[in-house]
């Protein structure tokens, strides 16, 4: 466990420093100012308002940002550091593999998901400032979808990179990875398969099978409990999870399919070669 | 202490360990030596446990991949190519120091003697440095803490002279208790350092002899080099091993480390045609503690 927080901080430290981070870190503070300066929290669109609308929209945002910039960041990392010679230095230190990575995934997580994290506080704060009512039971349910996300991404990152053995491979992979999960939300490549016959169920299981799609909805699913924007298949959903049963899938899946992938690319990291 | 045994390393169908056996014993001071693709870096990174592999590779009778932390615990890695880590030259210490249970004082104090000024520079990404300066701080880190075995690739390629000096008398303080690896494609480069050579050539062992090595890794030359005529490319081509000058008498002074005696005959070897005297008398003993 020592070894591991000494590895996870490292990793901070190296993330702090790189350019990304720098980038990463402006994209969602800009956002979140952005969403501040055109007064979201002013305006009054399907019956909310609030804070609740500024955060329905920094999800909708952090969902389309957060997955790809995840994936790119983590396999350039992994990937890139094998390449450069990183790891046959560090791994040459006295350090168990294991402790090395979870401890940079954890350190991983720590960095991505602190922009994420902040811009929500920054969120709360203004709210505060603004005197409007603070839906706490969203903002926490909020957050913790947003480091399912997070998570979920990251641990699909650290499996790409460790079956990669070049930078452009590991991009290739990551960019396919997103566009493909992208395609089975419900609006594009359910829709198409919904007019060609397939079975509603069936669609709606493709679309709680993809962690996107499961964010999506259950950030839908706090402002609009009936889910009315959802159309039909809300049904399918609601008759067999139920309100609360969704918002657990929701927050649980991700985090599950995070721990699995990157479970699966630990056990390929240790039997490969580490350099 | 070391064995490799029918040790075999592909990558793809390209076969770059074909079969090595070797025994390296405490005390062992061994210069790898080979052409670019011998295989002198894979042998290094089996040794370390980075690479699978077939065959066996033991570390007083450890696996180091399935007992990573006793076999690295006891070895000193300075690669060729530093990493292109962004991490503070601080944080990089503190970080080494703890996994390898030493004291980061001791890294410093390393460096130090090598000419780094760690309060200058502690706060900089590593990445940042020079190459000398990486160079000095790897050294620093490997020799800072406790060994039985340093695997160096080309570790005074980006030293200047006096650092070189300097690097070659923390070895000498090191050499009774120390086995050393020292992988470099010239020999002559390692040559002074060590007291075996294994020569790899396509994976394979081609040469394995032990050499004289009566040569005092501390030991330090005086010099006097007199030009027949003065030359201003011999006075930047010695600018680096900081002799002095006597402009009128065309004469430099100053002191060559003892392993670096070749290396400086070579660099002199350049300007043989404006060589007219040439003196190299063994210093009294300096250590560099």
């Amino acid at each position: 466990m020592k070894q591991l927080i000494q590895l996870a901080k490292a990793d901070i430290g190296e993330s702090l420093r790189a350019r990304w981070f720098l980038v990463y870190a402006i994209v969602f503070g800009g956002v979140m100012v952005g969403l501040f300066v055109s007064g979201l929290t002013e305006s009054r669109i399907m019956g909310f308002t609030g804070l609740s609308r500024l955060l329905v929209t920094y999800l909708q945002i952090t969902m389309a940002i957060l997955p790809i910039f995840m994936l790119i960041t983590t396999v350039r990392s992994v990937v890139g550091d094998r390449e450069a010679g990183v790891f046959e230095y560090i791994l040459a230190l006295p350090v168990g593999i294991g402790a090395w990575y979870w401890g940079k995934l954890a350190g991983r997580f720590l960095v991505v998901f602190l922009p994420v994290f902040g811009a929500m506080v920054a969120a709360v704060i203004y709210g505060l400032i603004q005197g409007v009512a603070i839906p706490w039971f969203q903002v926490l349910f909020y957050t913790g979808l947003l480091a399912s996300l997070a998570w979920c991404f990251l641990g699909i990152g650290m499996l790409i990179s460790t079956l990669s053995r070049s930078t452009d491979v590991a991009q290739g992979a990551a960019f396919m990875t997103w566009l493909f999960l992208l395609l089975f939300l419900d609006l594009i490549l359910l829709g198409a398969m919904i007019q060609e016959g397939l079975p509603a169920e069936s669609a709606v299981a493709i679309a709680l099978l993809n962690p996107l799609q499961a964010f999506r909805t259950a950030s839908m699913l706090l402002f609009d409990p009936q889910l009315v924007l959802l159309g039909p298949s809300a049904y399918v959903i609601l008759d067999n999870f139920g309100y609360r049963g969704y918002l657990a899938w929701a927050m649980s899946y991700p985090i599950l399919i995070g721990l699995g992938s990157a479970g699966l690319g630990f056990w390929v990291f240790k039997r490969g070669d580490y350099s | 202490m070391i064995r490799f045994e029918n040790l075999k390393k592909s990558f793809r169908r390209t076969e770059v360990l074909k079969g090595l056996d070797l025994s390296i014993a405490p005390g062992d001071r061994i210069a790898l030596v080979g052409s670019n693709g011998a295989g002198k870096t894979t042998m290094i990174r089996c040794l370390l446990g980075e690479y699978t592999c077939e065959g066996t590779v033991t570390v007083k009778g450890l696996d180091p991949r399935a007992h990573r932390t006793e076999v690295l615990g006891r070895i000193g890695f300075v690669p060729q190519l530093p990493p292109p880590l962004k991490l503070g030259v601080g944080q990089l210490i503190d970080f080494a120091a703890e996994l390898c249970g030493s004291d980061p004082g001791r890294m410093v104090a390393i460096a130090g003697k090598l000419g780094l000024d760690l309060d200058e520079i502690r706060r900089r990404p590593f990445v940042k440095l020079s190459g000398g300066e990486k160079q000095k701080l790897l050294i620093g880190i490997a020799l800072g803490r406790d060994t039985d075995l340093l695997v160096m690739d080309e570790p005074a390629a980006n030293l200047d002279p006096v650092a070189r000096q300097v690097f070659f008398g923390l070895l000498a303080e090191r050499r009774e208790q120390v086995s050393m690896i020292i992988s470099s494609h010239r020999l002559d480069e390692v040559a002074s350092l060590v007291n075996r050579v294994v020569e790899l050539d396509r994976g394979r062992i081609v040469l394995d002899d032990h050499v004289d090595d009566r040569l005092d890794m501390a030991s330090v030359l005086d010099c006097t080099v007199t030009l027949a005529s003065p030359s201003a490319a011999f006075a930047n081509a010695i600018e680096p091993w900081q002799f002095k000058a006597d402009v009128a008498e065309c004469r430099w002074r100053g002191r060559v480390a003892g392993p670096d005696r070749l290396r400086f005959l070579g660099m002199l070897s350049r300007y043989a045609a404006l060589l007219q005297g040439l003196e190299m008398m063994e210093a009294e003993h300096e250590t560099s503690a």
